[in-house]
């Protein structure tokens, strides 16, 4: 009945694994896989299936589920995942909204949860969970990454985001950093398409940078839009707008913009070349950003693996912790609050030859911690 | 004993003992998920009681489904973090009061939807019922005091006294029970004077008229009541949940709603019941198998739209139409 | 400066209602004709948008992918005429709703299937890139003027189709009359599935001019579905005319509440409450003036027969 990939079907050679403890551990993976916003999901599954593939650890079994992107339907699943198939890791949402709905459930249930890409200030501070492992950013931070680059450049910056919670941490985040004056802070609608009346509203309101956050198909229509209304003042966002998912999508509308991300596939480290390389090779296109979140997740799991039997959860959490694990992402620990320390760079679209991706040109954060993590009692 | 009659009990003692028996083996996932079918036959339940008795096709029902869902999750948030909800009153976490209250809201908020919406007709009814469910919705999305697109999420399933609601097992129970008692309700009102001037509304509003009963007052009622059993199953799934969010007020919800209905057998006592029982099986079974598991489903309810009329219960009691 | 931003904002609202009607004349003809609620017609939407991307990658040119459109809304929509559609005309509202809603969760998944899961690449031809200057200062974007006569032409179009052709002649009658034109010995399947492919290919139309604009993707045709129903119930089902004023009004008043509700509440508030709570209320505001709408005119502005 269920999607079981057991991880002996790919597997090479027990040799190689080098594993101390033989105990098979279950991981639930609920993510995106069906839908508007299936480009996401399926590179998070992709990255963290080959990641396991590669590792040759035969113990490790993963059942996962599409959630359609359905609050409801992720809740059902993980109901699932943990009564029934009784799993000892979940991880895979790749929403805020989903995360909030399954998240806090999960790690009272004492299920460890590994987020692969969303970070709700919510889960960061007072509620924090000694179950809750956040391995992508907590939802401020590339918005804060931003905003201080912002300030060697700009003084009058015009910002947006959708009307939800994920929109207003993102402003939040981007004004906690930023210096100068806001020539507008517009609100959208969620899944709005049609940015007309808010460029007008850029074009009038004299600034001279306009920063956006607005995922998915959002970001893709307002940068097409924009790129044609001839307002011409300089764009900045966070990755999601950037990044390989989207990027052919956008077009050349996107050469040229800064955007802020913890990681990029020209990161000079060997981790992130490895990766870059054999994912090319299994899937035969660029990783995203939510790729290298995910295969880094796989890793830390592996390297806990290693250390520690999944059944023995404090010794297992510990492990997690200590975050042994070569990141793509190059230095990489874990805060009180077990959100990441991490750099946070800015890259620019570039073309290499007809591929649009990304190149690091600027760090904006070296070793960057969220803003909540005091408020956390852990 | 009618041929439809022993086809409810047979599925009603089906709902019961499934959820029984995976207790028993150990299996509570199966238990949250007989429930998820009870709390959703319970909800189609309220829209049957307007669309299937009266033929008021509601495509907003899911409006109420969220009140009573945010009912149950915003009283629950204020006992949580010990905060007065307002002037002094404080949340609470006892499942009979947020029940009450839900029902209440739900009717509250009905009444009004009612008086403007049931001026119109025909598809015109179906679209403005449909426009009251996205005003609400909308403002949940982007109203921040509860949570606003990331909803609400209850720690710690509500209470009800003498029941261990923690439990997949008597959650289940007690859901259950109130869905029996719903569909006793039903099976009165229907049997009723005014479930008999509200079918005949359905067939003729103008004869009705013309014997001194104005079908605006009988639909109105029918309405207001739909709503309120309806804004309870959202009570009851949002704790089944423990999570609510701006999806339950949305037009995919209201849609699902309908199709419970006409899968099961529009106005069918037993109707929602069936409806639930299949759209969660497809729903679980089909999304273990493929990631393309909507589209099979698609063709599986096509399928039954146009091969099965009547839905589930007109295919087995023989009666593709019901009268 | 204020002024160019209103006749800007007016223009965009302009636009908007264009597309929306060029959505909502297909909806509101299969429902005057056949009597049928198509939940399914953001769908076509979307496959007109995949068309369009698709040729256009593969040729080079946009004007070749707009014909693709065309062709492959109207194709799909021919096709689900005549497996589905056609067994749905006797049937109540209900079954109609279940049917095409399962039509929705198959196109959708479908278009995955064929296309892949991440959104297309769909850019504006070059003679219509940039853009142009607007009285008081402004400047205006070419692709949405040249889609606002675009919405004018297949108007006027639609207009002289219904009033003035043999088929448009069968339309009005079988708006009127079902019965009657069959009788009369009209061919009437053949009448529904070319009325059916011609709302189907309006609507793919309208999902290529967009998706040049938007991103093409899967499920983009739903937002636009809910908001083309707004309109046509708004006008009044059946009513043309009524598609027109109707998507005029959601088209203006979506882009000046979104506009201005913000700035109005930042008269007697903090700035950083009214952009929230103005954002807020903009989303709402469109379902609020169908209500009002249908609360005084229960059948809609031009209801085309009691």
């Amino acid at each position: 009945m269920n999607r079981i990939l057991a991880a002996s079907l790919f597997g090479l050679s027990l040799a190689t694994s080098g594993l101390a403890h033989a105990e098979p551990v279950k991981i639930g993976v609920i993510t995106t896989l069906s839908g508007g916003g299936a480009g996401l999901g399926i590179d998070m599954r992709d990255a963290f299936t080959l990641a396991i593939k590669q590792s040759g650890n035969k113990d490790v079994e993963l059942v996962i589920e599409d959630d359609a992107q359905k609050p409801e339907l992720a809740v059902q699943i993980a109901e699932k995942m943990i009564q029934g198939d009784k799993v000892d890791l979940m991880t895979g949402i790749i929403w805020s909204n989903l995360a909030m709905a399954v998240v806090p459930n999960a790690v009272a249930q004492d299920v460890i949860y590994l987020s692969p890409n969303a970070g709700p200030s919510a889960l960061a501070g007072a509620n924090c969970n000694a179950n809750y492992f956040n391995v992508a950013y907590q939802n401020d931070n590339f918005h804060e990454a931003m905003g201080q680059y912002a300030n060697q450049d700009y003084k009058n910056s015009f910002i947006l985001a959708p009307n939800y919670p994920a929109g207003k941490d993102a402003l939040t985040g981007f004004k906690r950093f930023y210096k100068g004056s806001l020539a507008g802070e517009v609100y959208t609608q969620v899944g709005q398409t049609d940015y007309a009346a808010e460029i007008a509203q850029i074009r009038a309101s004299g600034a001279d940078s306009v920063y956006f956050f607005l995922p998915g198909g959002m970001g893709i229509a307002f940068m097409k839009q924009y790129a044609q209304s001839g307002v011409g003042i300089p764009v900045m966002g966070p990755s999601f707008s950037f990044d390989q998912d989207v990027l052919p999508a956008v077009g050349d509308a996107a050469l040229g913009v800064k955007n802020s991300a913890s990681w990029s596939p020209d990161l000079e480290n060997e981790a992130s070349k490895a990766f870059v390389e054999s994912f090319k090779a299994e899937y035969n296109r660029l990783p995203s950003i939510y790729a290298a979140q995910s295969w880094d997740t796989a890793n830390l799991i592996l390297s806990a693996l290693s250390k520690a039997s999944a059944k023995d959860k404090d010794a297992f959490k510990a492990a997690l912790k200590a975050a042994d694990f070569k990141s793509v992402r190059g230095t990489f620990s874990f805060n009180t609050n077990q959100h990441p320390i991490q750099n946070i760079y800015v890259r620019e679209v570039v073309k290499d030859g007809d591929v649009l991706t990304n190149k690091i040109v600027a760090t904006a954060f070296e070793n960057h911690k969220d803003a909540y993590a005091e408020q956390c009692g852990l | 004993m009618t041929r439809e009659t022993t086809i409810n009990l047979l599925l009603a003692l089906l709902l019961l003992a499934m959820p029984l028996a995976a207790a028993g083996l150990g299996e509570p996932f199966y238990v949250t998920l007989a429930t998820r079918v009870v709390v959703l036959a319970l909800a189609a339940t309220g829209l049957n009681l307007a669309l299937g008795l009266g033929g008021l096709i509601s495509f907003g029902h899911a409006a109420f489904f969220g009140l009573g869902g945010y009912v149950a999750g915003i009283l629950a948030t204020h006992a949580f973090n010990a905060e007065p909800l307002v002037a002094g009153i404080p949340g609470t976490t006892s499942m009979p009061i947020i029940w009450l209250t839900a029902v209440v809201i739900a009717g509250l908020v009905a009444l009004p939807i009612g008086i403007i919406s049931l001026r119109t007709t025909g598809i015109y009814f179906i679209m403005i019922t449909l426009a009251f469910a996205q005003m609400i919705y909308y403002f949940a999305i982007s109203w921040p005091a509860y949570g606003g697109e990331d909803g609400l999420s209850i720690y710690v399933r509500n209470a009800f006294p003498g029941i261990n609601t923690t439990q997949p097992l008597p959650y289940f129970l007690a859901c259950f029970t109130v869905l029996m008692a719903t569909l006793l309700l039903f099976r009165l009102v229907e049997g009723s004077r005014f479930g008999s001037a509200l079918q005949a509304a359905r067939q003729n509003g103008t004869r009705l008229a013309a014997v001194g009963i104005a079908p605006f007052n009988i639909w109105l009622v029918a309405f207001v009541l739909s709503a309120m059993i309806t804004g309870f199953a959202g009570a009851l799934y949002a704790d089944l949940n423990r999570f609510v969010g701006p999806s339950m007020f949305s037009w995919h919800m209201s849609g699902e709603l309908i199709v419970l209905i006409i899968l099961g057998g529009k106005g069918r006592l037993f109707g929602p019941v069936a409806g639930a029982m299949i759209f969660v099986c497809l729903e679980y079974v089909l999304g273990g198998i493929t990631e393309r598991w909507q589209f099979f489903l698609g063709l599986i309810l096509l399928g039954i739209v146009l091969f099965a009329r009547g839905g589930l219960l007109g295919l087995l009691s023989g009666k593709p139409r019901h009268a | 400066m204020f002024t160019a931003l209103l006749i800007e904002q007016l223009l965009n609202g302009l636009q908007l209602g264009v597309m929306l009607f060029l959505m909502a004349a297909g909806l509101t003809l299969i429902f005057g004709v056949m009597g049928l609620i198509n939940l399914a017609h953001g769908s076509l939407y979307m496959i007109g948008a995949f068309a369009c991307a698709t040729v256009a990658a593969a040729t080079g040119s946009f004007w070749l992918g707009l014909i693709a459109s065309l062709a492959a809304a109207a194709g799909v929509g021919a096709l689900i005429e005549v497996a589905v559609i056609r067994r749905l005309y006797d049937r109540d509202h209900l079954d109609q709703v279940l049917a095409t809603f399962a039509l929705i969760l198959i196109l959708s998944e479908g278009a995955r299937w064929v296309f892949g899961s991440f959104p297309l690449y769909l850019d504006i031809p070059p003679q219509l890139q940039g853009a142009v200057p607007l009285p008081g200062g402004g400047q205006y974007q070419l692709y949405r003027l040249a889609i606002i006569a675009v919405g004018i032409a297949v108007a006027a179009g639609l207009y002289l189709l219904i009033s003035k052709t043999r088929l448009g002649m069968r339309i009005r009658a079988g708006e009127s009359d079902r019965e009657m034109i069959a009788a009369l010995g009209v061919d009437i399947s053949t009448l529904y599935t070319v009325v059916f492919a011609l709302g189907a290919a309006l609507a793919g139309f309208a999902g290529a001019l967009v998706g040049a604009l938007q991103s093409v993707q899967v499920g983009m045709g739903e937002p636009v579905l809910i908001l083309a129903f707004v309109v046509i119930v708004i006008g009044g089902i059946g009513s043309i005319k009524g598609a027109l004023v109707g998507a005029m009004i959601v088209g203006v008043v979506d882009t000046m509440g979104r506009f201005l509700l913000p700035s109005l509440l930042a008269l007697t508030m903090p700035a950083a409450q009214a952009t929230t709570i103005g954002a807020a209320l903009a989303s709402m505001l469109i379902y609020v003036v169908m209500a009002l709408i249908l609360a005084f005119r229960p059948s809609g502005l031009f209801a085309a027969q009691s």
